[in-house]
């Protein structure tokens, strides 16, 4: 995993509640290997329509929104199917940060594992930056992980909460595993004591 | 003191990270044939199963219903990802249900069907609706691919601590009512995103009477209020449930001790605490396109103009423009083109039995393609020896294998665009069952009355 820089980047609106991620990914390309390209699958029935031709009114197909690095989502954004395939499709499409009110327990979690950061701030803060992208689409923001705050296009800072431990592993670039295996006498010890086979 | 999940939690606590997470030891690890790149993830790095004993496979998500032979498969893609697990299990020594094994079915119906799944465990699985096994008295939840490589080598798994709601369900539900009325109910109550960061307890009279596989069903859609997982207390009837399964423990009278104590006490405080009437409970179908977008069969669909604000009254018009209904219009009487029974929500005997009691000596409307899917081969040998299947083909229902099929159609079972589907299975999402497809969460029952009028159809005026 590369180490999460600070993101700056004009930010696409998916100003609706609820946005499960069989729509982020639909099941149809869940079998593709992890090295394929889940960023031409993203949104894949939102972007296009059924004839094939771009819908110019999704915002992934608008002028500034073509080339962006955060999203801004509404309430229980990504919900639904467990799919990590929804972010890998987000983060191969080039987005490194989600910001939203909230979350999908499992789909914020595999961002986290992926490189591409859920940021929770205050439902009327995500509505104030939806409606300043809607009105300037080219307003830029900025994600800093290791200053934990979201800079708006005033200026303004929006301090954000994470798991400490996740946020290392961004800002390192490494992941979990790795510290996880270096504990294998803890599990062995836990192993012991339930038996190898606990039932 | 503490409730039924916090006991589990709390046995299974190997390490505390100093940011408050947990990293807790799985008992169960459970894989279907979407696993494939987990163990790509593990091969690159080098890393062996810490515990093939305890991860148990089946294919389901990628398996065509029309064949038991991968060499059928016609998309050479599909056909790899059934083969891939076929190859994984012989080389890493875990438990395979294979296609010619008779235990074969979908993830979440083989776990409890052989005893695989039992009260106390922490159950894990690279699916959302892992919280089924939650019926059992476990702890069972969904991972990502990512999680699913890191239990593979580890057999464990870093969690925040979720926190503890409880559902409770008193009074005794109406005729024609099922589990899948209750969750559906409950969901259209609280919301989809109503138990986000929760693990639910569903208790109260309504619920202590239900059989396992309605409990079954009724956890199986704790995903669908943003839950992490859904529980029942393990009693009497799962005791009886799970006596003489393959791998129920051998030491049972010990077993059915422990889990005993594993109830939440009496004084156990939950942070979130819903109470509903079970008996005020229709037969319930959704309209819209989340599983919140519930109503009850003699209702109505909503008026986006009666919307709290101008978000919902977008979203609510959005939904109405996808599935073609307008405001106003009764649910009961909506045509359909198609019908699903099935899935790891309704795909069980019980389930089949209630449609196949609906569908005895009719016969499925002309124009309407009715399918049953049976959620393991289990489950299909079982209804064939009672004549089930017998009842759905004079009926015109098609009798198929066991797998997740219309679900989600990862094995390219989808309708066509425009087409209306009555479904048993747990997701109405906007293309879930094939782009452009409309899709009417219900009960078994009601799907397969469905099928016989070719309309949406309250089961107690049939």
């Amino acid at each position: 995993m590369d180490r999460f820089a600070p993101v700056r980047s004009v930010a696409v609106p998916f100003a609706r509640d609820n946005i499960d991620t069989d729509q982020i990914l639909p099941a149809r390309f869940l079998h593709l290997p992890r090295d394929a390209d889940h960023g031409a699958c993203l949104f894949r029935d939102l972007r296009w329509r059924a004839d094939g031709s771009e819908d110019p009114d999704f915002p992934l197909n608008r002028a500034p929104w073509r080339d962006v690095r955060i999203a801004l989502g509404g309430r229980n954004f990504a919900c639904g199917s467990s799919r990590e395939n929804a972010v890998w499709a987000m983060h191969g499409h080039g987005f490194r940060a989600v910001i939203a009110p909230s979350f999908g327990d499992i789909f914020a979690q595999n961002g986290l594992k992926n490189g591409l950061l859920p940021v929770r701030l205050p439902e009327a803060t995500v509505a104030a930056m939806i409606a300043r992208a809607e009105a300037d689409p080219s307003a830029e923001l900025t994600v800093d992980l290791q200053a934990q705050h979201v800079i708006d296009a005033d200026g303004i800072a929006h301090p954000f909460e994470i798991d400490p431990f996740a946020r290392r592993c961004l800002l390192d670039g490494i992941d979990e595993l790795a510290f996880t295996l270096s504990h294998h006498e803890d599990i062995a010890a836990f192993e012991n004591r339930i038996g190898r086979d606990n039932q | 003191m503490p409730t039924m999940f916090e006991k589990i939690w709390n046995g299974h606590r190997v390490l505390e990270r100093e940011d408050g997470q947990t990293l807790l030891y799985v008992d169960r690890h459970l894989l279907h044939d979407g696993t494939a790149p987990a163990f790509e993830m593990l091969r690159k790095r080098g890393v062996k199963l810490r515990a093939p004993e305890r991860a148990f496979a089946t294919p389901d998500h990628y398996m065509p219903t029309d064949t038991r032979r991968i060499d059928e498969i016609a998309n050479p893609e599909l056909r790899e990802m059934v083969a891939s697990l076929t190859r994984n299990a012989a080389a890493e020594g875990f438990t395979l249900f294979g296609l010619d094994d008779a235990r074969q079915g979908i993830v979440h119906v083989v776990g409890p069907e052989q005893g695989i799944s039992q009260p106390g465990m922490l159950i894990v699985c690279g699916d959302s609706h892992t919280s089924t096994h939650g019926a059992l008295g476990a702890l069972a939840f969904g991972i990502g691919m990512t999680e699913v490589a890191h239990v593979l080598a580890t057999q464990c798994l870093w969690q925040r601590k979720p926190r503890a709601m409880r559902i409770t369900l008193d009074g005794a539900l109406a005729p024609g009512v099922t589990a899948k009325d209750m969750i559906l109910h409950i969901i259209a109550h609280i919301g989809t995103a109503g138990a986000t960061g929760h693990v639910i307890e569903y208790a109260g009279s309504a619920v202590r009477a239900l059989s396992i596989e309605a409990r079954l069903t009724l956890c199986n859609m704790s995903i669908e209020a943003g839950a992490r997982a859904g529980m029942v207390a393990p009693d009497n009837t799962t005791f009886a449930y799970l006596a003489g399964r393959h791998y129920a423990p051998t030491d049972w009278d010990r077993a059915v001790e422990g889990w005993r104590a594993l109830c939440s006490d009496a004084d156990a405080v939950f942070d979130t605490e819903v109470a509903l009437d079970a008996g005020a409970i229709a037969p319930t179908v959704t309209w819209g396109t989340s599983p919140q977008e519930a109503v009850a069969v003699d209702g109505i669909v909503p008026d986006p103009a009666a919307a709290p604000d101008a978000a919902r009254r977008a979203e609510m018009t959005a939904m109405l423009d996808y599935m073609d209904l307008r405001a106003g219009q009764p649910v009961a009487g909506i045509a359909l083109n198609r019908v699903f029974i099935g899935s790891c929500t309704n795909g069980r005997l019980e389930d089949l039995r209630a449609a196949a009691a609906i569908a005895q000596g009719r016969r499925v409307a002309d124009g309407v393609r009715a399918w049953v899917v049976p959620g393991s081969a289990p489950v299909k040998r079982a209804a064939e020896e009672e004549g089930l299947h017998q009842i759905f083909l004079d009926a015109g229902f098609q009798w198929r294998e066991a797998g997740c099929s219309m679900c989600l159609g990862t094995n390219g079972e989808i309708g066509a665009p425009g087409e209306r589907i009555a479904a048993t299975s747990n997701r109405n999402f906007r293309g879930r069952q094939g782009p452009g497809v409309r899709t009417h969460l219900m009960s078994p029952a009601m799907a397969a009355a469905a099928a016989i009028t070719g309309r949406i159809t309250d089961i107690r005026t049939l």
